[in-house]
C-alpha cells in the first residue's frame, strides 16, 4: 500500500508539469523520439531527456533505444492513471449527489404532507 | 464497474463520470424524485448549500452568495483541512431555464470550465446530466488531478482501488 501511494506521488509529480502533460498527449497520438519531442516543445535535448526520465520513472512512458535513436511511447500506467483520476472525481460527485438524494427524499415527503394538509 | 456498488453504503442510484472528449466531462445521475423537486434543490441557494459541499469529503462552506437567474452571479468559499486558505469559486449564470437547464461559468481561473446541468423527467424520476467543458485539455486534466489531490480521504480509497487493480 505504501509502495502504491509512493507510486501515485511519483505519478502526480510527473503530471504536475505542463510540458510533461504535453508530451503524454503527444505520445498518445504517436510514438516519438526524444529529439522529435525536444523540437516540438522548443527545448534542448538535455531538457527533454530530463522530462522523459521523470515520466519514465513514474511508469507513464517507456523508451527504447534502437541504434542512436531513443523512441518514447506511453507506458502501461497511462490508462490506469486516467481511470484513477476519473474515479476520484466520481467519488466527489457521488458524495455530493448522495447528499442531494437525501434532500430530495425529504422534500418529496414534505410535499406529500403539504398536499394532504391542503386537501383537509 | 464493481467499484460503484462497494462505495455506496445505501442503495442509491449510481453516479457515472465519463470523459466525453479531450475537453469535456460528463457526470450523470438519476434521482427518485419528480423534476420540479430536483430543480428546486439546485436553484434555491438555501437548499443548494446543504448538499453541494458534502461533509464526507471534509469540506465546509465559509460563505455563499448565489443570484440564480440568467445573468446572475455566484461566489462560494470553501474550507478544506489540507489547505490553509479558503478556496473561492465564482462565476456567472449564463442561462437558468426553470425545470430544464442551468449553465454557469467558473471564472476563478482562466482554466475554469463552463458547466451545463440538464434536467430530464423519466416518469416520476429525474435524470441530471452535468456537462463540464474546459478551455483546454490541460485544464481538464488539472481539474481531475485536483479532485484527487484535494481529497485525501478519497485518495486513500483511490490507493485501495489501484491496489486491487494491480
Amino acid at each position: 500500500m505504501v509502495q502504491c501511494s509512493a507510486h501515485l506521488d511519483a505519478t502526480f509529480a510527473a503530471l504536475s508539469d505542463v510540458t510533461r502533460r504535453g508530451v503524454l498527449e503527444q505520445l498518445g497520438d504517436s510514438h516519438a523520439s526524444i529529439s522529435d519531442l525536444a523540437q516540438r516543445f522548443h527545448m534542448s535535448l538535455t531538457g527533454m531527456k530530463k522530462h522523459v526520465s521523470v515520466l519514465e520513472q513514474a511508469g507513464l512512458v517507456t523508451t527504447e533505444k534502437v541504434g542512436r535513436v531513443r523512441t518514447c511511447k506511453l507506458g502501461p500506467r497511462q490508462l490506469e492513471e486516467e481511470a484513477a483520476w476519473i474515479e476520484s472525481h466520481r467519488q466527489l460527485w457521488s458524495a455530493r449527489f448522495d447528499a442531494l438524494d437525501q434532500l430530495v427524499e425529504q422534500m418529496k415527503r414534505e410535499e406529500k404532507v403539504d398536499v394532504r394538509t391542503k386537501r383537509k | 464497474m464493481s467499484v460503484q456498488s462497494e462505495n455506496s453504503a445505501v442503495a442509491t442510484n449510481p453516479t457515472a463520470v465519463e470523459r466525453k472528449s479531450d475537453r469535456e466531462l460528463l457526470v450523470t445521475r438519476t434521482f427518485d424524485a419528480p423534476l420540479h423537486i430536483v430543480f428546486e434543490a439546485w436553484s434555491t441557494p438555501e437548499l443548494f448549500k446543504s448538499w453541494w459541499v458534502p461533509k464526507s469529503v471534509g469540506m465546509s462552506l465559509v460563505s455563499c452568495d448565489m443570484d440564480i437567474r440568467t445573468g446572475g452571479s455566484y461566489r462560494l468559499q470553501f474550507r478544506h483541512p489540507s489547505f490553509e486558505q479558503p478556496m473561492t469559486f465564482f462565476g456567472t449564470y449564463q442561462e437558468v431555464t426553470p425545470n430544464k437547464r442551468m449553465v454557469w461559468t467558473n471564472e476563478e481561473s482562466d482554466d475554469g470550465a463552463v458547466t451545463t446541468v440538464t434536467f430530464e423527467a423519466h416518469g416520476d424520476k429525474t435524470r441530471v446530466t452535468l456537462h463540464e467543458l474546459y478551455p483546454t485539455t490541460a485544464a481538464l486534466e488539472e481539474a481531475l488531478a485536483g479532485s484527487a489531490e484535494g481529497l485525501p480521504e478519497q485518495f486513500a480509497q483511490l490507493d485501495a482501488l489501484l491496489a486491487r487493480r494491480s
